[in-house]
């Protein structure tokens, strides 16, 4: 029963690294008052890019990097539509994740001749688990050794990365200037340009820091978890990751335990499949695939409180007329 | 102290679009001194003030600092020269502390804790100095206007300006804080600041100034030393003639009651009461005025009255019919039906669409009417022909009901929403606001045409903070204070008797009288 706790865990905790990478690039977006619904497109670009340059260098920085690159460029394209033209950033996040669903799809055709996948990665083209010392050591020591050589060592650097980016962007966004200009910028952009900040650069800087972080989750889910792109192979992700950010109340710890909760429960439904329930008979997959859905409308609607968005998030900053 | 100005502009323009807003403007402003702005709405006074702060561009023209030429590009060269502004809507981040407002954009290094504990011995010295006193650690959104005000004062000082802008600073304040806030900015000048008032408040130029120029029309008209003119003369230069402060109009000859409220109690989204058990009757053939602060109540009051907010309890006869508005759901259509037409206080927000077409602002409201439809389809004939009758009426400028509304001024606005509302022919006609950035031209309009309703027998319930405006047209003053009516006065009350019960000093007739009936 422990080791099916402890393996329960382990992968509630690869399955929560793309959503938790996701969320804290929603979150550095967001928090400056740009409403990114295009998460799951330069998720799904960057796992692309990622996929596509690791199979070609068989070097899986060089997939990284690529990864970032394309995302990045998609979130310059965002900010291009909805900071410096001011357009609607809904439309402009939706119009991102078809033109990565499609173009994605088409370039892994044309180049790879695969339906759209990207083939199998060499060795080198993949971010292997990294094994801690002495974790093979002490797997027989009870509890500690399943706790240690599971849950904490064994995974890849990118799913240590997504912790470690938690108390980052937590000091960041409240213990640096940085951080204080963009929780501002999200609230009051007219108090910052008085204030003689460019709204402008500002809000470019958290739309690139976005695309950095969702950098890391596509390629995460290519290169890491992964070995190979695959066609729409977020599946939803970058939907679950704003559902998540909502949730957590745009702050980062938060945003953790709710990735881990909507990790946790994808992970159950991975180990259930098949599996009866006695007394209920076999749950269809659907429904814990739903359950994040459901229980972010569910909390949100009295358990948890109003989840008050950053007040100018959505709206375009635009000089006031007098 | 030298005779070189702190500010000079010398032929400043700007125009946005269509709009020339600032033409030729010349203005020295002296070192040490307070030196105010005047001018009505829309005359250029807050776009100079922001081309000075760097929001905007002139298109051309000279600005001088301590006498030498500068070009200020954006708001971080105007706090680098020392320029510091105060908005008339302040520029502060509602969820954060004292502090972090404070610092925000001048923080000195690229970490907070540093620069933040640095700030806050600094603002305690500047604190002591300046008398103004603010908790550090409080947030904004906790803050009423009056210490808000005192946060963006100390931002500007914190950047160490020696010229502080202040654009209508005294809108949001009693006037009890405004005279406070006038204490502070002598303490200013007494330690060699320079203070820019703007304002369109002749009193308070009056009160603090040393020179005063006046601005009408994006021109500067004239500059006066404060001591050598009077609140006629800066009257007369501000609207480019004289004016008559008062309106012409015989004593109302009231009848019986048209709408009588009792006891009505408004509770916000908040959880707060903003109507406290208000009471009060309008009759027929006159005009009721309520005077108060902006935020005293009075805009939630009004928009009970017109059916766009929900009532805690109270009831409301109107032509003999009593609601229950604590559990009656009317909206604002059943309210009209009930012949009470309602000019709302912000026109953009709720009395006009803008992108629409001035004719279909003129039905906006009443499009279910039969007298404008043709079954399921609006009667476009019929509307078009009444949007034309009503333009000729109200000299709506210009006279196309084609145009978009967001092309017609300000003042031409209003008389759309007010054409509309007045030729349903309501008994009772709520007003919020009716003059607010409204032209002088208009202003005496509209004055008329509603003095002109009473005339008629009609009810009317004048909601405004404007007090010249309430003192004129009114027949009989309410107060509200902190969601309570405070005080009844007569059609000839004083200014400063208003004023005191506006601020919530209590008032020995009500108790007397046994409250506003």
């Amino acid at each position: 029963m422990f080791e099916v706790l402890i393996l329960t865990l382990d992968s509630t905790v690869r399955l929560s690294t793309p959503l938790l990478l996701a969320c804290l690039a929603g979150l550095y977006s967001e928090r400056s008052g740009v409403v990114d619904i295009g998460l799951e497109g330069k998720m799904l670009g960057a796992a692309f890019g990622a996929g596509a340059v690791a199979y070609i260098t068989a070097n899986a920085w060089l997939g990284l990097m690529a990864g970032i690159a394309v995302s990045v460029a998609l979130g310059l394209l965002h900010g291009f539509a909805s900071i410096t033209n001011r357009g609607n950033q809904i439309v402009s996040g939706v119009a991102i994740n078809f033109l990565a669903a499609g173009l994605t799809a088409l370039l892994g055709q044309t180049w790879f001749q695969q339906g759209g996948r990207t083939p199998s990665l060499p060795d080198g083209g993949r971010f292997k688990d990294v094994v801690w010392p002495f974790a093979e050591q002490i797997r027989e020591v009870p509890f500690i050794g399943p706790l240690y050589g599971e849950l904490i060592s064994g995974h890849n650097l990118l799913v240590y990365s997504a912790f470690l980016a938690v108390p980052l962007t937590w000091w960041v966004l409240f213990r640096s200037r940085f951080g204080l200009r963009l929780r501002a910028v999200g609230e009051s952009p007219a108090a910052v340009d008085t204030a003689g900040i460019s709204v402008t650069w500002l809000r470019y800087r958290a739309v690139i820091a976005c695309g950095i972080l969702c950098g890391f989750a596509g390629a995460y889910l290519s290169i890491a978890q992964g070995s190979g792109f695959g066609v729409n192979m977020t599946a939803g992700k970058g939907f679950i990751a704003l559902a998540a950010l909502i949730f957590a109340k745009w702050r980062p710890a938060s945003a953790m335990f709710a990735c881990l909760l909507f990790g946790f429960l994808d992970a159950v439904s991975i180990r259930m499949q098949g599996q009866e329930i006695p007394g209920i008979g076999e749950i269809p997959v659907q429904f814990f695939q739903a359950l994040p859905y459901i229980l972010t409308v569910i909390l949100l609607a009295g358990f948890i409180g109003k989840a008050i968005p950053p007040k100018a998030a959505g709206i375009p900053y635009l000089k006031e007329r007098s | 102290m030298s005779d070189t100005p702190a500010i000079e502009l010398r032929k400043i323009n700007k125009s946005f679009g269509p709009v020339h807003a600032n033409k030729d403007i010349d203005l020295v402003v002296k070192k040490g001194s307070i030196h105010g702005i005047i001018g009505e709405n829309g005359a250029g006074k807050s776009t100079l003030m922001s081309i000075l702060y760097g929001f905007y561009a002139a298109d051309d023209g000279d600005i001088l600092i301590n006498g030498e030429k500068v070009t200020i590009s954006d708001s971080k060269a105007a706090i680098g020269m020392g320029i510091g502004m105060v908005h008339q809507h302040f520029m502060l981040v509602d969820n954060f502390s004292v502090l972090e407002n404070v610092v925000l954009g001048a923080e000195d290094s690229a970490l907070l804790a540093g620069g933040l504990s640095r700030a806050r011995t600094t603002l305690k010295h500047l604190e002591d100095e300046y008398e103004l006193r603010v908790d550090p650690d409080a947030l904004i959104q906790d803050l009423p206007v009056g210490l808000q005000q005192r946060v963006e004062i100390l931002k500007a000082l914190y950047r160490s300006a020696e010229v502080l802008i202040l654009d209508e600073p005294t809108g949001v304040l009693t006037p009890a804080e405004a005279d406070h806030l006038f204490k502070i900015l002598e303490v200013l000048k007494n330690e060699g600041k320079t203070v820019l008032l703007i304002t369109h408040k002749l009193r308070e130029i009056m009160k603090v100034t040393d020179t005063v120029s006046v601005m009408r029309r994006g021109e500067m008209v004239a500059t006066r030393e404060t001591a050598k003119t009077s609140m006629e003369e800066l009257a007369e230069l501000m609207v480019g003639r004289s004016v008559l402060l008062r309106v012409d109009k015989d004593p109302a000859t009231p009848e019986a009651p048209v709408m009588e409220v009792e006891n009505l109690t408004v509770t916000d989204s908040r959880g707060v009461q903003v109507v406290k058990d208000v009471s009060f009757t309008v009759r027929a053939g006159e005009i009721v005025g309520i005077a108060g602060v902006s935020g005293n109540g009075q805009s939630e009051l009004l928009e009970t009255l017109c059916g766009i907010r929900r009532a805690t309890s109270g009831t409301l006869k109107i032509n003999g019919e009593t609601i229950d508005l604590g559990t009656s759901r009317l909206d604002a259509a059943d309210m009209r039906a009930k012949s009470m037409g309602h000019v709302p206080e912000d026109r953009h927000r709720m009395g006009l669409i803008n992108s629409f077409y001035e004719y279909e602002n003129s039905i906006l409201g009443y499009h279910r009417d039969p007298a404008y439809s043709k079954g399921v389809l609006m009667d476009l004939g019929a509307i078009k022909k009444n949007a034309v009758a009503e333009i000729e009426k109200y000299d709506i400028r210009p006279p196309n009901p084609m145009l978009k509304t967001a092309n017609f001024s300000g003042g031409n606005q209003q008389k759309i929403v007010l054409a509309r509302e007045i030729e349903r022919d309501p008994e009772v006609l709520l007003v919020g606001q009716p003059t607010r950035g409204v032209d002088i031209g208009a202003i005496e309009f509209i004055h008329r045409r509603l003095v002109e309703m009473r005339d008629a027998g009609k009810g009317v319930l004048l909601v405004s903070v404007e007090l010249d405006e309430i003192r004129a047209l009114s027949d009989r003053v309410l107060v509200m204070f902190d969601g309570k009516i405070v005080g009844e006065r007569g059609a000839n009350a004083e200014e400063g008797e208003l004023g005191l019960l506006m601020a919530g000093v209590e008032d020995n007739q009500t108790a007397a009288a046994g409250g506003a009936q």
